[in-house]
């Protein structure tokens, strides 16, 4: 892996900040998009631009054939069954809604349980307290170590006959803590409830079989792994989005439609009403090449170096606390943390005036933050396109926060 | 803006004076003010006598910009009537919204008045009005009451 050849892909990274070309460190965030992409995009608009699955001239063919194109590309990247089982959305928010509304709130009931993680994003979250309040069924947290921030295990036990879904991230947007889902995967299926496994911060940085992994849903979302944004997706395992109800209704998403009954168009095409996103499509096409060509052995390799540099240099300023473990071996590519005595909008602030841009705030976790006893954390995480020494001039300017600050040590 | 010009000498001091970071027993309000975005969460207490700030405090968490600017919010507002403190509150949101210029009108607002600055920097706005907001909430439904 070139990191030169790899930066120059990147036009935003040569954005002058503070003197320097910008350290970006918001990745769990939103990532930057590559010259690939941007020229998909381009190509797309300037040769193909259409209205997809509608008309028959040479540009809606064309459009079709580019949206339709992408889909096979996003199967074979998660391993998906069939495209069938692959529906585009706007983000791994929407997906969630797609799967809170279409089939938890038709199939769940009073007295049902849906069991999640006190470390999910809201998106994974609020979405299951409304299935909960609609049907009445109980929504319970699997809790963490305060300490390692693993889940703890007893709390497994909450899975039981009566638990219909199961809902969690392979990783958390705030821990970032390397985990095997299989486990907990396998157990909510010996109880018979549905597992949806949120991929957001996972799939950008490894390889993610869905065949393998057994969960019944998986959303991601493009913007995250290089693709532009406005682009998500909803992988589910064909028997059960047949069993749902359509998310949006309108346009492409129709069989037939009378004066007063529709019926509905086959899959993926049921969940994806109006007209859809196809340069996102085909954004999240080139993207996922991109990704495919660096590899993803080797984007792993590299982020477990930088998180591990971040981390140790990290532990050598007293007054910064590392969220949850703080063993660069069990951390994937983030870092959430706090200052001594300076709130984290204020340090976010002194790095940004440094050219370095880290996220702040509750990161859409506010029931973590709460559970974990912090008002707000920020939160550094890297891409396969950061470097040692952006890590480097990222851990100098940390050490500094505290004296500009006014205090003394 | 330049962030030295942000984390000037009086916010870092006012954000680190703790006096009045502190809870009054028999408060005659209580309001909470948070910033769903960056967490900033507070508690405004005063305590009312015959229509006066007798006393004025809060509790909570917050940013450097938040903190200051509650610790000059009740540094000049106690001690004033209600009416008084609620024309000075909506002086210093118009003071942050850019609709107040006037150097010496923004004076009668004294320590707080050196966060005119924030008006430049809108994603600092929600925290130095955090207080100000809360406490406008808390006199309006004062006032109301009056009525």
């Amino acid at each position: 892996m070139n990191i030169e050849l790899i930066r120059n892909d990147f036009p935003i990274l040569k954005t002058i900040s503070a003197g320097r070309p910008l350290v970006y460190f918001d990745n769990g965030a939103t990532t930057q998009k590559p010259l690939p992409v941007l020229e998909a995009i381009y190509e797309y608009n300037s040769r193909q631009n259409g209205n997809p699955h509608r008309g028959s001239h040479v540009l809606a063919i064309a459009a079709s054939e580019a949206y339709d194109g992408s889909k096979e590309v996003v199967r074979k990247f998660i391993n998906a069954r069939s495209t069938r089982e692959v529906i585009y959305t706007r983000n791994t928010t929407e997906s969630l809604n797609l799967v809170a509304r279409s089939y938890g709130e038709t199939h769940l009931k009073k007295g049902d349980r849906i069991v999640i993680t006190v470390a999910e994003h809201h998106a994974n979250l609020v979405t299951w307290q409304r299935v909960a309040q609609k049907t009445g069924a109980v929504l319970d947290y699997i809790y963490i170590d305060k300490e390692t921030g693993k889940f703890k295990e007893e709390d497994f036990a909450k899975i039981d006959a009566k638990t219909k879904i199961v809902a969690f991230a392979q990783v958390s947007n705030v821990l970032g803590l390397v985990f095997d889902p299989k486990p907990l995967i396998n157990l909510a299926h010996q109880h018979g409830a549905v597992v949806v496994l949120d991929g957001a911060q996972s799939v950008p940085h490894q390889q993610v079989d869905v065949q393998e992994l057994d969960c019944d849903f998986f959303v991601f979302s493009g913007h995250k792994m290089c693709a532009s944004g406005g682009i998500g997706v909803l992988y589910g395992k064909e028997a059960l989005l047949e069993d749902m109800e359509p998310f949006n209704l309108g346009g492409d998403m129709i069989d037939r439609v009378e004066e007063q009954v529709t019926t509905f168009a086959e899959l993926p095409t049921k969940f994806e009403a109006g007209t859809p996103n196809v340069e996102g499509a085909v954004s999240l096409a080139a993207a996922i090449k991109y990704l495919n060509n660096i590899g993803f052995e080797e984007i792993e390799a590299h982020e477990k170096k930088l998180v591990t540099l971040a981390i140790e240099g990290m532990k050598k300023i007293p007054y910064v606390r590392i969220i949850g473990s703080d063993n660069p071996a069990e951390k994937t590519g983030l870092v959430a943390f706090t200052v001594d005595d300076v709130h984290p909008h204020d340090v976010s602030e002194l790095l940004s005036a440094a050219g370095i841009c880290i996220r702040t705030g509750h990161h859409c976790a506010q029931p973590l933050h709460i559970y974990l006893g912090v008002n707000a954390t920020c939160r550094a995480s890297f891409y396969f396109y950061n470097t040692e020494e952006e890590v480097a001039y990222f851990l100098d300017k940390l050490s500094k926060v505290r004296a500009a600050m006014g205090y003394k040590d | 803006m330049d962030v030295n010009q942000l984390y000037t000498d009086i916010i870092l001091e006012y954000n680190n004076d703790k006096t009045n970071k502190r809870e009054i027993s028999c408060p005659t309000i209580s309001e909470h003010g948070h910033n769903a975005n960056c967490g900033d969460d507070i508690k405004l207490q005063v305590v009312l006598k015959d229509g006066v700030i007798a006393d004025i405090a809060y509790t909570g968490n917050g940013c450097a910009i938040s903190q200051a600017s509650t610790a000059m919010l009740i540094e000049l507002l106690g001690g004033k009537t209600v009416e008084e403190a609620m024309r000075l509150t909506r002086l210093f949101l118009d003071m942050i919204l850019g609709k107040v210029n006037d150097e010496g009108q923004l004076e009668e607002l004294e320590a707080a008045a050196y966060l005119k600055n924030i008006a430049k920097m809108p994603v600092r706005v929600k925290c130095a009005v955090l207080a100000w907001h809360t406490l406008a909430i808390a006199l309006e439904k004062e006032l109301a009451k009056k009525k």
